[in-house]
């Protein structure tokens, strides 16, 4: 089976090749029939990977040890969903999974355009298939994920027990389908300028897969941090990692090309800016790439070896200087068509809006890259923290947040003061009245969240304006119901009104990161049973201990050979809230040296958090039991030194009830942030918002069925 | 003022904000940072109320915890001398004797003090090179 595997890598890499070629030399030609030929070789990549990824994740369901990276990242007392996911946790399967995802996007992408464009088109495919072969190479020369090994073990190492929780499954693929989708418009934008074709059509091409790109980086971020805040034992959702940072940057400038681009597509400027984006979203998601899987910068993600920093510098030095030579040979294609109008306008708005986002952009790359600046400008490697992370980009999200209320309101080109009083002035009441209800109810200590909160206000204000006068002026021409009228009113226009619900569910997801991050209350301390701390408004009372073994199924079904925890009483005012079970997980290790019960419980122990889940407030729990205590040391020495392997569980055993007869002091970290939810909520709000605005619109679908039909109907006359 | 001139200050307006904005953003990102180290550079040149990245290896048995306060010590990959800090704040679930650790830390007096919740675990290196196997084949 790893010689299928690997087969069809070498295939793969002779099909990029050829497809390259055949593109090239069909659109320099002009015979059709070549770069047709490319466009299929695209399609032959997506089966040839599609049947090396089956046979992995074959491989990985089978147990089949032979493969390196099955035994590195999976055993037989993995879980069997979770065995299916450790395919992408690798560095060998991560890059196969790019790959693949790269092929199947740029077939759906090439399919879509394949009646268009056919210059555009052929060169796109030739650097689709360029970074498709870069990344084949990759597997073959660097990282084979087909690499077998003989006497074949007996069993794998497991996967990490840290990737044991169901969003790290599908975190890696949205993760990786927002990078390889960056990809696609960045090959149109450059096959563009390389056809000298810099009309609206490529960006009308691309737009949908611009979205779907930010739509699916965006859903990768949050379940990252969804992962972050609900599996690591610390309680954030974002903690300015370069890995989590590589993957916010694309996602920024892809957010202010999909607005920069409706500049162009109405009025023709921003031309250079919005192919500059494009390039730069590319060249940023292969770069986010890059950060994961050579481990230049320390990050808590440091999964991947060092062996692939050379080959990823090259393709980014290429993409840089490519773009930059492209850009400025052309520029004298890419003028504006108009001037902007006014400083009060729409589109001026909307270039605020991308400044923003790209000053935004740019902090966050400095930070993320200062180790490897300051190292090469003073010699002394240095780090910037969170602190100075959030001394900038927290009022340029501020900003951010306002210019969204303000742009779905103010007119294109000129905003005439009369027009501005009757668009501003309920958004404007709507954030005073929230800045008057927040001062009267005394949440006056943290000035920056107050601010936040009255920029959301206006935006609910303006975008619920927006709402209501469309669906006021469909009940007045066609005399529906209000709920009728909303539903038409969003299908009609999916794409701004789409939009409008990504635009509050924004508001939403920073109301819910204000609240949490400025009026959050924790408590790291050691508690025996009995004893009771206070975190902000609650008790907390550590009643009993806890430990369940269950080797092969714990609670949470993730193979833990023991897990130990505490049963929490959460209380308010003397009345009871919640119970909470936090806990740890023990897990095996493969290393025999630790001794025969010690090596039960040598893997890497994961916390496994209890919160208490509201709307207005989470109570979040994570322990950390000491099972280094002397009582509980002495039974595993003991046990090592006189238990076969076969019965060492009995040691196991004995060792939780010990646990539970004789407690030890037990570290725990409590925290009762408000408003968690609303992170969580804003999102499958812009997620809702986006795939409504993603969605083909009514009058496509209307037409293609219409002419579907049509064409059907004149071949019946045609037969007749 | 015509119009071409408008546009012209307009832009140098806008060039400047963004360089002088550009400008602070890279001096306090020099000022903010905090030099990484290993524990025998820390020790040579620590000076009391800066704060430094440490980057080092956890020393076999030395993790001891008081209470909230977590002891440890770390010495350079390579061995040598260590640096003993106390801690206090979150211990990622990864913290181990052996693992490699990267701590922001304070020479308060003449001890190391970690800052809270500064502690990062890099994962552990089981996770990231292939076991010893022979016969390499694809």
């Amino acid at each position: 089976m790893a010689g299928l595997g690997f087969a069809c890598l070498l295939l793969a890499l002779v099909v990029c090749a050829y497809g390259i070629g055949a593109s090239l030399y069909g659109v320099r030609s002009g015979r059709v029939e070549f770069s047709e030929s490319g466009r299929r070789s695209v399609y032959a990549l997506a089966g040839v990977l599609t049947v090396a990824f089956v046979v992995l994740e074959v491989a990985f369901l089978g147990n089949d040890f032979a493969f390196n990276t099955v035994a590195d990242t999976s055993s037989r007392t993995t879980p069997a969903l979770y065995r299916a996911a450790a395919v992408w946790s690798s560095q060998e399967g991560s890059l196969l999974l790019w790959a693949w995802l790269l092929s199947l996007w740029s077939s759906l992408a090439l399919f879509l355009t394949r009646k268009r464009m056919r210059d555009v088109a052929a060169y796109a495919t030739a650097i689709l298939l360029g970074f498709g072969g870069f990344f084949v190479a990759l597997m073959v020369f660097y990282a084979n994920p087909f690499a077998t090994t003989h006497p074949v073990p007996a069993e794998g190492v497991g996967l990490d027990p840290l990737l044991r929780f169901p969003t790290m499954m599908i975190h890696p693929p949205m993760l990786y389908s927002g990078y390889t989708l960056c990809t696609i418009p960045l090959a149109f934008g450059m096959g563009a300028l390389l056809a000298r074709r810099v009309d609206a059509d490529w960006i009308k091409a691309i737009r949908r897969f611009a979205f779907a790109a930010w739509l699916f980086l965006g859903v990768g971020i949050m379940l990252g941090a969804l992962w972050s805040y609900s599996e690591l034992g610390w309680g954030g959702y974002w903690g300015w990692d370069a890995v989590e940072n590589a993957s916010l940057m694309p996602w920024l400038t892809g957010t202010a090309f999909l607005h920069s681009l409706m500049i162009q597509e109405k009025r023709g400027m921003l031309k250079v800016w919005n192919v500059s984006l494009v390039l730069a979203t590319g060249t940023l998601a292969i770069m986010g790439t890059f950060l994961v899987r050579s481990g230049i910068l320390d990050s808590i993600h440091a999964f991947g070896g060092h062996t692939l920093g050379v080959p990823f510098v090259c393709l980014i030095a290429v993409l840089i200087a490519g773009s930059i030579y492209l850009v400025v040979s052309r520029r004298a294609m890419l003028r504006s068509e108009h001037r902007l109008d006014s400083l009060l306008s729409r589109e001026s708005v909307f270039i605020a809006n991308n400044l923003v986002l790209v000053g935004l952009c740019f902090v966050i790359f400095w930070g993320t890259y200062f180790p490897l600046i300051s190292e090469a400008l003073t010699g002394q490697e240095a780090s910037v923290g969170a602190p100075w992370f959030d001394r900038y980009t927290v009022p340029l999200a501020l900003i951010l947040v306002l210019l969204s209320g303000i742009g779905p309101v103010i007119a294109w080109r000129r905003a005439t003061l009369a027009n501005a009083r009757r668009n501003f002035r309920v958004p404007i009441a709507c954030a005073l009245l929230a800045l008057v209800v927040l001062l009267a109810a005394g949440i006056d200590s943290k000035p920056l969240a107050l601010v936040m909160f009255c920029c959301a206000a206006f935006v609910f204000g303006s975008i619920g304006q927006e709402f209501f006068r469309g669906a006021r002026a469909r009940r007045a021409m066609a005399g529906e119901s209000v709920p009728l009228a909303l539903v038409a009113l969003v299908r009609r226009n999916r794409r701004r009104y789409g939009g409008y619900i990504v635009h509050i569910g924004m508001a939403v997801l920073f109301i819910g990161v204000a609240a949490s991050s400025s009026f959050q209350h924790s408590s790291q301390l050691s508690l025996s049973p009995g004893q009771s701390t206070r975190v902000g408004a609650f008790r907390i009372r550590y009643v009993r201990p806890t430990a369940t073994i269950t080797p092969r199924y714990d609670a949470a079904h993730t193979g833990s050979t023991l897990s130990l925890g505490a049963l929490l009483d959460v209380t308010k005012n003397g009345h009871h809230v919640a119970t909470l079970d936090p806990s740890e997980g023990f897990y095996a290790s493969d290393e025999a040296s630790q001794g025969s019960v010690g090596s039960l419980l040598g893997g890497q122990p994961v916390s496994h958090v209890a919160m208490d889940v509201g709307l207005t407030r989470n109570v979040w729990s994570a322990i950390e039991p000491d099972i280094k205590a002397p009582r509980l040391a002495r039974i595993v020495t003991d046990g090592n030194s006189t238990l076969p392997p076969e019965e060492a569980l009995v040691a196991i055993a004995y060792l939780a009830r010990e646990y539970i007869k004789h407690p030890p002091p037990t570290q725990f970290n409590f925290l009762v942030s408000p408003l968690v939810m609303w992170i969580w909520i804003g999102g499958v709000i812009v997620f809702t918002g986006g795939l409504i605005a993603l969605w083909p619109a009514p009058s496509v679908v209307r037409r293609r069925v219409a002419a579907r039909t049509r064409a059907r109907a004149s071949r019946g006359l045609a037969r007749a | 003022m015509n119009p071409s001139r408008k546009r012209t200050v307009r832009l140098v307006v806008a060039l400047s904000v963004a360089v002088v904005l550009a400008s602070a953003l890279i001096y306090t990102s020099f000022s903010a940072a905090s030099p990484a180290l290993t524990p025998s550079q820390l020790l040579r040149q620590a000076q009391p109320g800066r704060s430094y990245q440490l980057t080092g290896t956890v020393v076999d048995g030395s993790v001891r915890r008081e209470g909230d306060v977590l002891d440890f010590s770390v010495a350079d990959r390579t061995g040598g001398k260590a640096i003993a800090l106390a801690y206090t704040g979150i211990v990622p679930d990864p913290f181990r004797e052996g693992r490699e650790v990267i701590v922001t830390v304070e020479k308060q007096g003449g001890r190391f003090v970690g800052e809270r919740n500064s502690l990062i675990t890099k994962c552990p290196s089981k996770y990231k090179t292939a076991p010893p196997s022979e016969n390499q084949n694809s």
